[in-house]
């Protein structure tokens, strides 16, 4: 009988504990928003501190941004974008707020401090996290700000854990710790073995730090290692430069394999090309646009839609520019110079009147976000796509003119174009298609720039003159010199860039070029026979 | 599809309605004519097109309000097209051409220097609203953008006081303003006692797009175990492929921040913020700042351009201001003739959009407060920093040996470069 009421006391006083609990996380989140960026770290360590599960959705939403107060309320929402409109659920018990007009909030602010706050405190909460990519991304979190109050927690993660990565992960934010807080020698030194095995450049950050230790073995020890991780590096740093190399090559690549058809094979001086690559980014831009407010679901497609579509805009622009201009002034060089260069002009204006001057955003589809470590380097992964898009379109093109019959008749047409007429094959019709086609891989090009460069009416220019030198160096009418052209010199660029700097590598390379331009006059892969006297 | 009709909607009308008001103004007869010198084509027009812009909407306002001493204020535009020694003709058509009393002008260094001597041989007046790197002052020309003292300079404080950063990487384009900027800083820093292995500066050139090498050695730089932070003078479209490379390689601002000096509301307009949030600039002014002022200039900005998402930056505030100033400065002399308007400038003065009231220095430099902001994720800046009190603009550095002993005085000195030690003027 006695029983009864005790228990029914525990049980209220359970209930009394949890609502005063829920009751503190609420009145911590209502204060939120108020005062300076101090004041919010200290509500932020409070609220971590009440060990409330929706806690981690409240820290979670307000480094993210969006959390907002509402003006006509004072409640705190979390905001969902959706297209160009703002739906509002309260933070904390879910309530459905509907559609806010995007200035009826104002949003909870947090700078770089705070969010180093947020991030450590989100990293405390989630080191047992069920899912090992949390505990991953909370070990990281611990290892770049060691904080005394973890060491026990990661301490315990690590015992408790079974996925060898988040365990190895949770070992070098110990380690880091370690080093930055204090320890015995022999900690420390463990920690420097440690640290020393990760080898990055996040760990000999850490160790760089720890090579001023007032220890002396722990200070050389610390040292050594920093100068392993350097060699390692340095080592590393010979692929990372023929990546970026690469990289640079499948740009160039790009914006000049279109004028390797008309300038290399039809020998049109073209200095629109630069604009029809600028059109391909601004088509781009529009589709991102139409897919933003109709279907958003289909944003990952963008580039995918986009690409066919700027092949046939480009194309198009190119053929009127053909059948229009160029087509009048053939075996007239300087002419056809001086009127694709009016016409690029044109083309910019214009799109600078219907678009604006101003940039335009185009966004990564998340495929084309971040980057991936690949031993010491750092691939990002818009610079691959765009490496396998470069050489895909090299293909195809290959394919078009080597094994389909208007790529037989493009060749015939370019090596002798009266023998050609006389077979029966419509000259100038191939004409057109073969400069749309140029033009048509130039609005390719557009597509992928959109994704590295900004989508300017500037866009074609700052790549007209290295498209013209990919194609002479390499050899004009030899779709191959290109290719090889493109990536030797993206790679000399890359290789020469970290001794001189950005601006006297360039120098350097055009004027390497010049002088290659001296001693063979027809580039890399020069085409020999008729052709050239034609 | 409904919105692009829209702008194009809103800017032929925008076009109609100036040929409009232009034509109807100049049969108007007594008019005081201002100059509007900002490249509407070319690299600069992304910057500058917005200036034009918001001249006109200033001096529709005077005129709403009467004009000035009595008379209709007449804009002429003439477009410069990004070529600097075209600046110069331009700036001669205004004055001699056109009869224009004023000009509001130029956006890069170059330009300025390309149109000096032109202002002084006409004895004209120009006004300069971007932020530059100083060693200048001169008679005909009131800058109204930031002098390095009042941007350059505080934002390296912030960076060193409230962040603890230890290790600097001076990243710029390579031409003058960056040049200069750069040298003023390194010669801070060092004062300071930063020592030289703990400063790298690089140059790249206009329009530079690819950044990976330079970003992976700011990781590598920044990987000493301490603190650092890039202090950034890229101008232009450069800084676009810039910051999506950070972004793509895993920088964020809590590991290295970058400070900009060129990355204003416009520039952010045309990126996807997302990457950069925590990335700083240091500005006179931010859209997000809080006042009156500001609230209706930027509802007054959005009328005119018929276009809710267009955005207020700092060079658009140093041409409210010093239209403001010179409109007092006209009516203070009761004329608009040159000599008589250049003197009663020093010392005029005119509420800026932050709230504060800025004078017109006798050094033709102008007191303005300094803000720094972190970009936020939508293309905004919220400020987590500012000075004080308003900055006054120093014309010469005292962190350049050379320029140290130089001041600029046109009230009582009568001179731009009047060196203390020899007691001399022009003596550079």
């Amino acid at each position: 009988m006695r029983l009864l009421p005790r228990l029914l006391l525990s049980f209220a006083l359970c209930l009394w504990a949890s609502i005063a609990a829920a009751q503190t996380l609420e009145e911590l989140v209502s204060t939120l928003p108020d005062g300076n960026y101090d004041d919010r770290a200290a509500v932020v360590a409070q609220i971590a501190a009440t060990g409330d599960d929706r806690a981690l959705k409240v820290l979670e939403v307000l480094l993210a941004g969006d959390l907002e107060v509402l003006d006509s309320n004072g409640r705190v929402v979390q905001i969902r974008k959706q297209g160009r409109d703002d739906f509002a659920s309260d933070i904390l018990t879910g309530e459905d707020y509907g559609e806010v007009p995007s200035r009826g909030s104002s949003k909870v602010r947090v700078n770089n401090s705070l969010r180093r706050d947020i991030r450590t405190a989100i990293g405390t909460m989630t080191l047992r996290h069920p899912d090992p990519a949390r505990r991953l991304a909370a070990a990281e979190s611990a290892f770049r700000s060691p904080d005394p109050d973890q060491s026990e927690l990661l301490a315990e993660a690590l015992a408790a854990e079974t996925d060898p990565k988040v365990a190895e992960a949770l070992a070098e934010a110990i380690a880091a710790g370690t080093l930055a807080l204090g320890g015995s020698e022999a900690e420390k030194l463990g920690a420097v073995a440690v640290l020393r095995a990760m080898g990055n450049t996040d760990a000999k950050t850490v160790l760089s730090g720890a090579a001023t230790d007032p220890d002396a073995a722990v200070a050389d020890a610390a040292a050594e290692a920093v100068h392993h991780i350097e060699q390692m590096q340095n080592l590393w740093g010979l692929a990372q430069n023929v990546w970026f190399g690469l990289s640079l090559g499948s740009v160039l690549l790009l914006a000049a394999i279109g004028l390797a058809i008309t300038f290399g094979v039809m020998g049109v001086i073209n200095m629109a090309h630069g604009e029809l690559v600028m059109l391909g980014a601004y088509t781009t831009f529009a589709v991102q646009e139409a897919i933003r407010s109709s279907f958003p679901a289909l944003f990952d497609w963008s580039l995918l839609i986009a690409a066919p579509l700027a092949f046939l805009v480009a194309g198009g622009v190119g053929v009127a520019i053909e059948r229009g201009v160029v087509r009048f002034l053939y075996g007239r060089p300087l002419e056809t110079l001086l009127a694709t260069w009016g016409i690029s002009l044109a083309l910019q204006q214009l799109v600078r009147t219907i678009f604006g001057p101003n940039n335009r955003e185009v966004g990564n589809p998340s495929f084309m976000s971040g980057a991936f470590e690949l031993g010491q380097m750092t691939v990002t992964w818009n610079r691959l796509w765009i490496l396998v898009f470069a050489l895909a379109v090299f293909a195809v093109l290959l394919f078009v003119l080597k094994k389909t019959p208007i790529g037989l008749q493009m060749r015939a047409v370019t090596q002798n174009r009266a023998m050609a007429a006389n077979m029966g094959i419509r000259t100038g019709w191939v004409d057109a298609m073969t400069f749309g086609l140029g033009a048509g891989i130039a609005g390719l090009a557009g597509v992928a720039l959109s994704q590295i460069d900004n989508v300017s009416p500037n866009l074609g220019q700052s790549y007209i003159v290295d498209s013209f030198m990919v194609v002479v160096f390499g050899g004009a009418g030899n779709i191959w010199g290109t290719l090889a052209g493109a990536f030797s010199l993206g790679i000399a660029n890359k290789f020469l860039e970290p001794w001189t700097g950005a601006v006297l590598a360039k120098i350097l390379v055009l004027v390497f070029i010049i002088l290659f331009i001296q001693k063979r006059p027809r580039g890399l892969f020069a085409v020999r026979g008729r052709a050239v006297d034609a | 599809m409904t919105n692009f009709t829209k702008t194009l909607l809103g800017y032929s009308a925008a076009a109609m309605l100036m040929g409009s008001t232009a034509m109807a103004e100049s049969h108007g007869g007594d008019t005081i004519k201002v100059g509007i010198l900002h490249s509407l084509s070319g690299t600069m027009a992304i910057s500058e097109t917005t200036l034009k812009d918001a001249m006109l909407m200033l001096i529709e306002e005077q005129n709403k309000k009467g004009g000035v001493m009595g008379k209709m204020l007449e804009p002429v535009v003439v477009d410069p097209a990004s070529d600097w020694p075209l600046f110069a003709e331009k700036a001669r058509e205004l004055i001699e051409g056109n009869g224009v009393d004023v000009v509001f002008g130029c956006w890069t260094s170059v330009s300025r220097k390309s149109v000096l001597p032109v202002f002084e041989e006409l004895n004209s007046i120009l006004f300069y609203p971007v932020q530059y790197e100083g060693e200048e002052s001169q008679r005909n020309v009131f800058y109204t953008g930031a002098a390095p003292n009042q941007q350059a300079i505080p934002a390296v404080d912030y960076l060193m006081d409230n962040e603890g950063v230890e290790r600097w990487v001076l990243a710029g384009t390579d031409y003058v303003y960056p040049r200069t900027t750069n040298k003023i800083l390194e010669a801070y820093l060092k004062d300071k006692g930063v020592a030289e292995e703990d400063i790298m500066i690089n140059y790249t050139p206009f329009g530079h797009s690819d950044w990976q090498t330079i970003v992976s050695d700011i990781k590598e730089f920044g990987s000493a175990g301490k603190k650092t932070a890039v202090v950034s003078t890229i101008n232009g479209d450069a800084n676009v492929p810039f910051y999506k490379e950070l972004g793509n390689q895993g920088i964020s601002a809590e590991d290295i921040p970058v400070v900009a000096f060129s990355v204003g509301e416009e520039e952010l307009s045309g990126l996807d913020t997302g990457p950069l949030v925590g990335h700083l600039a240091a500005w006179n002014y931010f859209m997000s700042i809080d006042t009156p002022e500001n609230d209706k200039f930027i509802e007054d900005w959005w009328a005119f351009t018929g276009d809710e998402k267009r955005v207020t930056n700092d060079p658009m505030e140093a041409h409210y201001i010093g239209f403001n100033m010179w409109v007092k400065a006209v009516e203070a002399a009761g004329t608009t003739d040159a000599d008589a308007v250049i003197d009663a400038l020093p010392g005029t003065e005119a509420p800026n959009l932050t709230g504060g009231i800025s004078t017109m220095l006798p050094n033709h430099h102008i007191t303005k407060p300094v803000f720094v902001g972190e970009i936020q994720d939508d293309g905004q800046f919220e400020v987590v920093w500012e000075t004080d009190d308003l900055v006054p603009g120093d014309a010469w550095s005292d962190y350049l040996p050379e320029s140290k002993p130089l001041i600029s005085d046109w009230v009582e000195l009568k001179c731009g470069n009047y060196n203390t030690e020899t007691k001399t003027c022009g003596a550079e």
